[in-house]
């Protein structure tokens, strides 16, 4: 792939305080991370590790947690108990800046969540010009190069309402990634789309991916989730219950549960 | 075309019959010198219109300030966190009490009792008395609309706002505020008009106004038909705003419905 470094993928320059990275240097920890919605117990301790440039996939049936634990990292819900680190940045800490946090971490939802009354291009230079004061002109052109390059270059001036599915989710990522955020959060980001539709997202996490983006993705796209992962995680009850690179956890999976999950899926034709 | 030639034909009998038997009534000619005076009308209606100013001017320069600070109010009303609590409840008691008492009394409260108190460097002008308290009135209706716009915006719009690191107020400001304000447009306006009648009600406080300025030329002669001069200047404004609310909420609604469930 000789495409030049895009720069929504440049890895995050090392703050001096900070030792010089080894081998991958662990971008996301999250440790014993607890979250309950009134009595139900979403997360019940999760333990999880990304290391930079890593993709990694969760998966597990509805209700799972998938998409809490993602809004939990984005901060998006309170966590109860636990924490989660991002490059040695406790973001669970008290008093913590959660803008700041956000910044770093771009966020793409199932049903897209595209603001209605803007253009694309406004959709996607709001980050920059209101979050981190990039110049209008600035942003624009930005936002226009990342377009084009997925294929939106001719949709800037038109409203969400008027795409497809397809090309809304396209340029729900394009907004994430406007913020040249160091890790890409992806919740069932093709859910909610027509099954003609789905490549064309997918082919654009693959670019993503490529280009050595840090992602935690949620899915249900199983064969997706074999092809791109680096590592699978099987979540089950509130917990990890089980990860492992996507060959081995695919084929011979330790946990029973595991088993019959993917023996569902199967079934379903879904792998 | 058939059907159009039966519509004339009802329209002429039914109108035409009503205009028959109203002319042809025992009391109509005491009714007509008393009520439908055409001559005094249209000799008053210089005074009338001159009069009407001030309402325009009052209630222009109302709604500007209800967009206002009926805004603010319906912000403050709306910031989440145990801290806001005591302004989330300032605004709330105020909103609930400037709603429950019939207008009138505010406006006899404040434009007499102020400038009653006699205090230093307090306006007395009774026109900015009845500024206020018509401000203060409609800004409570009008922040409980504003109000229902924000909470009609979905909470995905404010999360992917605030996931970009937007501001809780900047999200407001520049994702939930637009599409609300959108929203709630035509029940403004609705609002709007009923400020435009109320403000006759200032003329209680010694502001001079249309219905003031009839009132003054009734007294002259114990002749009605000024009202009706009052009454006409009313319709030419409100008749054409209460169409273009209509006109607002079938469109509203035609586009909803073309959009479909999201």
């Amino acid at each position: 792939m000789t495409a030049s470094m895009p720069p929504a993928t440049t890895p995050p320059s090392t703050p001096p305080s900070t030792p010089a990275p080894t081998a991958a240097r662990p971008a996301l920890h999250i440790r014993g991370l607890h979250k309950s919605f009134g009595k139900l117990e979403v997360l019940r301790g999760i333990d999880l590790d990304v290391a930079e440039h890593e993709v990694v996939c969760l998966i597990g049936a509805s209700g799972s947690g998938k998409s809490t634990l993602l809004r939990c990292i984005n901060l998006l819900e309170a966590v109860d108990e636990g924490s989660i680190t991002i490059d040695a940045d406790e973001i669970t800490a008290l008093g913590v800046d959660v803008d700041r946090i956000r910044r770093r971490i771009g966020i793409v939802f199932q049903a897209f969540n595209l603001f209605p009354h803007m253009r694309v291009l406004d959709n996607v230079t709001l980050g920059p010009r209101r979050v981190l004061g990039t110049p209008r002109a600035e942003a624009e052109r930005d936002a226009t190069a990342l377009l084009e390059r997925f294929g939106l270059g001719d949709k800037i001036g038109e409203y969400p309402d008027r795409l497809s599915g397809g090309q809304q989710q396209r340029v729900a990522i394009v907004r994430a990634l406007a913020m040249h955020p160091d890790l890409l959060l992806l919740d069932e980001i093709t859910s909610a789309l027509d099954p003609e539709l789905v490549a064309e997202v997918l082919d654009v996490i693959r670019e993503l991916a490529a280009g050595g983006m840090t992602m935690v993705i949620a899915t249900h796209e199983m064969t997706f989730a074999r092809e791109i992962a680096s590592r699978v995680c099987f979540l089950d009850g509130g917990v990890v219950l089980e990860e492992g690179p996507p060959q081995q956890l695919f084929s011979e999976p330790r946990e029973p549960r595991t088993r019959q999950f993917l023996q569902r899926i199967i079934e379903a034709g879904r792998l | 075309m058939r059907n159009t030639a039966i519509a004339l034909v009802s329209l002429v009998i039914v109108f035409g019959g009503l205009a028959v038997a109203i002319v042809n009534a025992p009391n109509w000619p005491v009714v007509q010198t008393s009520f439908f005076d055409v001559p005094r009308i249209v000799e008053s209606m210089p005074d009338l219109v001159d009069g009407f100013l001030t309402n325009v001017a009052l209630f222009t320069i109302a709604e500007v300030l209800v967009l206002v600070v009926a805004l603010i109010v319906a912000v403050v009303r709306s910031v989440p966190g145990p801290a806001f609590l005591p302004f989330r409840l300032l605004a709330t008691i105020y909103t609930d009490v400037f709603r429950a008492v019939p207008g009138v009394v505010w406006i006899f409260f404040l434009g007499f009792g102020i400038p009653g108190l006699r205090i230093e460097g307090v306006p007395r002008d009774p026109f900015i008395w009845a500024l206020v308290a018509l401000v203060l009135i409609y800004s409570a209706y009008v922040s409980e609309v504003y109000r229902a716009g924000i909470e009609s915006v979905h909470p995905s719009q404010e999360a992917a706002a605030r996931s970009l690191g937007l501001s809780r107020l900047k999200a407001l400001r520049f994702v939930v505020l637009p599409q609300a304000v959108r929203r709630v447009i035509p029940p403004l306006l609705n609002d709007f008009i009923g400020l435009q009648k109320d403000t006759v009600l200032v003329s209680f406080i010694g502001v001079v106004e249309v219905f003031r300025t009839a009132q003054i030329k009734q007294s002259g002669n114990f002749n009605w038909s000024y009202y009706i001069g009052v009454m006409l200047v009313y319709l030419v404004i409100t008749i054409p705003m209460t169409r273009l609310v209509d006109w607002l909420v079938s469109r509203e609604r035609r586009q909803r419905a073309a959009g479909g469930v999201r």
